[in-house]
């Protein structure tokens, strides 16, 4: 039976639904699985009676709280879909200044509404998470089809550092460089790196990492603890080590 | 026909992002057309504060889930410009293949998934895949071609990993650029399937005198940086981009207006095209020749055109760039620097149109002030005027309710409107 699906954004760059349309050569068969139901990028079409609800985004204004909320009163499972909607994301930025400071800068001459940032599982309940900036398609392919099937939908344990390996890279602490792939869930088949571009860990902590050892690596090797801080900060998404003490 | 007609499209479909459409008409008058952008803003200037030069364009390529790339080299032109840092060659060639890719991917995106439908009577491009498979199997290729050549040439479609202040952080193989060569060979006649579509379709007919605003470098269809121009006779440096756009606000959008000689202007094809088609490569020409399209043209629906257009122009000039890059080393690709004080623009042709990044850091290479101005803000006062005047000459054509709201709908989609964008 096809998936009965929706995909809805909030805070957000949209770049994650755009996935849905990539993956080209896979796209028609994709979309077999699916029945969308409601999907506004895509579609004219709009319908309320999906069973599940991908969210892109995080949350930043009363309207959307509500919309969020109506949402999950319909969906049976929701899907935290992205960084953004996993752990609030590169929005998550904006929490370090002052909000009416904020919105001086911008908007000094109209009202314009903005709360602090907060991620999907700080408003409603989520059901599984997709984490990724993007989330990538391969992954989303596999557990859509997991869904579809019945069966467990699981991400790496392991980190980003295993799939660089596997991918022959020269390892960027080598180039002098700060790398999060060693505490970064993979599943992203290392791309960042593979680009010899530090990891940024936008799919978040692989389990049960080891912070209090990666940040001795780093002082051990001179390398500098504020470019540590930006980086574990970039996607808010190490919860409690995003204010380490570095 | 003295009639009453009101129109309240909340959160138009087939768009990026969230906005709203309404008109009102009494006694056969219009009263008031909208166009009210009502996106979450984001606030990307003040999170880009207090950031190192070299993490910038990761922030900044996250304003867009479809044009990173344009975000991310608009944010390094900009800091290259501030710092005095200046690209290798071979670096500054494949950050053109990584826009012609970006470009050919949205523009494919914007025709096949949001406006084709429009033109076919269905309500999304889900129906025409059985309908119209040869159309689709066409529109899939072009748009996976664009995906694989931003892939090849920054790592990544969307949200490039190998665009770094300074050049690159890797470059792509030379077998990856030879497949890629024969890829864009091979897709050339899906190129021609869209064309052949596209000359079936009964494009409205309507014009507005407007303004087009573009970059133009004199040897080059624009790209990335040059002067900016007007088809009214504006001309001004780069760096006084404030000059050209003007901002201000209405209190009932969160995207931000411009305009410039007139009261709107547009960004986007075809004011690349009105400006600068003299540039485009013959085959792009003869293309544009078949539709009948000279500038200035002042039909917004040809938008979709111009696009369609600039797609054949990609083709051909991302083939020439590969035959260059071939008989090139790719060794040297990123020139060192040290982090310097300073402020520049850095302007590039985002698939939507001409994008502003302009960027000041401190001694340590921190960014302390930021201003981006996005192609969509630029359109959203012609997009407002449009409105006004698609909806008049419908009245006026005796055109009946649902058909003015489809021509509402269609002005706007034609503008390839990228909402969350303008909304950073």
């Amino acid at each position: 039976m096809k998936l009965k699906i929706a995909s809805f954004d909030f805070t957000c760059c949209e770049g994650c639904q755009l996935q849905l349309a990539n993956g080209e050569s896979t796209l028609t068969d994709f979309l077999e699985l699916l029945d969308i139901r409601n999907f506004r990028e895509l579609s004219s079409e709009q319908y309320n009676d999906y069973d599940i609800a991908l969210i892109e985004g995080s949350i930043s204004r009363q309207d959307e709280i509500e919309r969020l909320q109506a949402i999950r009163q319909q969906a049976k499972t929701l899907v935290a879909f992205g960084t953004c909607a996993c752990f609030g994301g590169v929005n998550s930025l904006k929490n370090k200044f002052p909000l009416n400071e904020t919105l001086a800068e911008v908007y000094p001459e109209m009202p314009v509404e903005t709360l602090l940032v907060r991620k999907i599982s700080e408003v409603v309940k989520v059901d599984f998470s997709i984490p990724g900036c993007p989330v990538n398609k391969e992954e989303v392919e596999r557990i859509m089809v997991c869904l579809a099937t019945g069966s467990l939908v699981t991400l790496p344990k392991h980190p980003v550092c295993v799939e660089c390996k596997a991918r022959l890279n020269t390892c960027l602490f080598e180039l002098g460089e700060i790398c999060l792939g060693p505490i970064t869930r993979a599943g992203c088949n290392a791309v960042c790196t593979t680009g010899k571009t530090p990891c940024l860990g936008c799919r978040g902590p692989s389990e049960e990492i080891n912070m209090p050892a990666f940040v001795e690596l780093i002082r051990e090797r001179k390398l500098s603890l504020d470019d540590l801080q930006e980086k574990i900060a970039f996607y808010n998404a190490f919860g409690e080590f995003c204010s380490h003490e570095a | 026909m003295k009639r009453d007609y009101t129109l309240d499209i909340r959160h138009l479909t087939r768009v990026e992002g969230h906005a709203n459409i309404s008109i009102s008409v009494k006694n056969g008058e219009l009263v008031d057309a909208r166009w009210a952008v009502v996106e979450t803003p984001r606030f990307f200037e003040v999170m880009v504060k207090g950031l190192s030069a070299e993490r910038v364009p990761f922030l900044t390529s996250r304003i867009c889930g479809i044009c990173s790339i344009s975000h991310a080299l608009a944010s390094i032109r900009a800091l290259e410009r501030a710092m005095k840092i200046a690209p290798p060659n071979a670096a500054e060639k494949i950050r053109l293949l990584a826009m012609h890719g970006e470009t050919l991917q949205s523009h494919a995106l914007h025709l096949f998934f949001l406006v084709v439908p429009d033109f076919t009577g269905t309500a999304s491009i889900l129906p025409l895949i059985h309908s119209h498979p040869d159309l689709i199997k066409a529109g899939l290729l072009l748009k996976e071609l664009g995906n694989e050549i931003s892939t090849v040439s920054a790592g990544r479609c969307t949200h490039p990993v190998s665009l770094v202040v300074g050049g690159l952080s890797k470059a792509p193989e030379k077998q990856q650029l030879l497949q890629l060569r024969t890829m864009i060979e091979e897709r050339k006649p899906a190129l021609e399937t869209a064309c052949s579509f596209f000359h079936t379709l009964a494009i409205p007919d309507f014009q507005r005198e407007t303004e087009f605003i573009s970059l133009c470098n004199g040897s080059s269809y624009p790209s990335i940086g040059g002067d900016l121009i007007s088809t009214d006779g504006v001309k001004r440096n780069e760096n006084d981009y404030l000059l050209m756009t003007n901002e201000y606000t209405h209190d009932f959008s969160t995207s931000k207006f411009t305009r410039l000689s007139r009261e709107s202007s547009a960004a986007g094809a075809l004011a690349r095209f009105n400006n600068n088609c003299n540039l485009l490569h013959p085959k792009a020409k003869e293309v544009a020749e078949s539709f009948a399209l000279q500038p200035v043209c002042h039909n917004p629906f040809m938008n979709n055109i111009a696009q369609l257009i600039e797609c054949v122009h990609i083709l051909e000039d991302a083939e020439e760039l590969i035959n260059v890059l071939l008989n090139m080393e790719l060794h040297e690709i990123k020139t060192p620097y040290v982090p310097k004080a300073g402020s520049a623009t850095g302007a590039v042709e985002a698939p939507r149109g001409i994008l502003y990044h302009h960027l000041e850091t401190n001694e340590e290479g921190k960014v302390v002030q930021a201003d981006c101005i996005i192609p969509t803000t630029q359109n959203n006062a012609n997009i407002h005027n449009d409105l006004k005047a698609i909806t008049k000459q419908a009245l006026k054509d005796g055109k009946n309710d649902r058909e003015i709201e489809k021509l509402c709908e269609m002005v706007v989609r034609s503008y390839d409107p990228c909402i969350s964008c303008s909304v950073h």
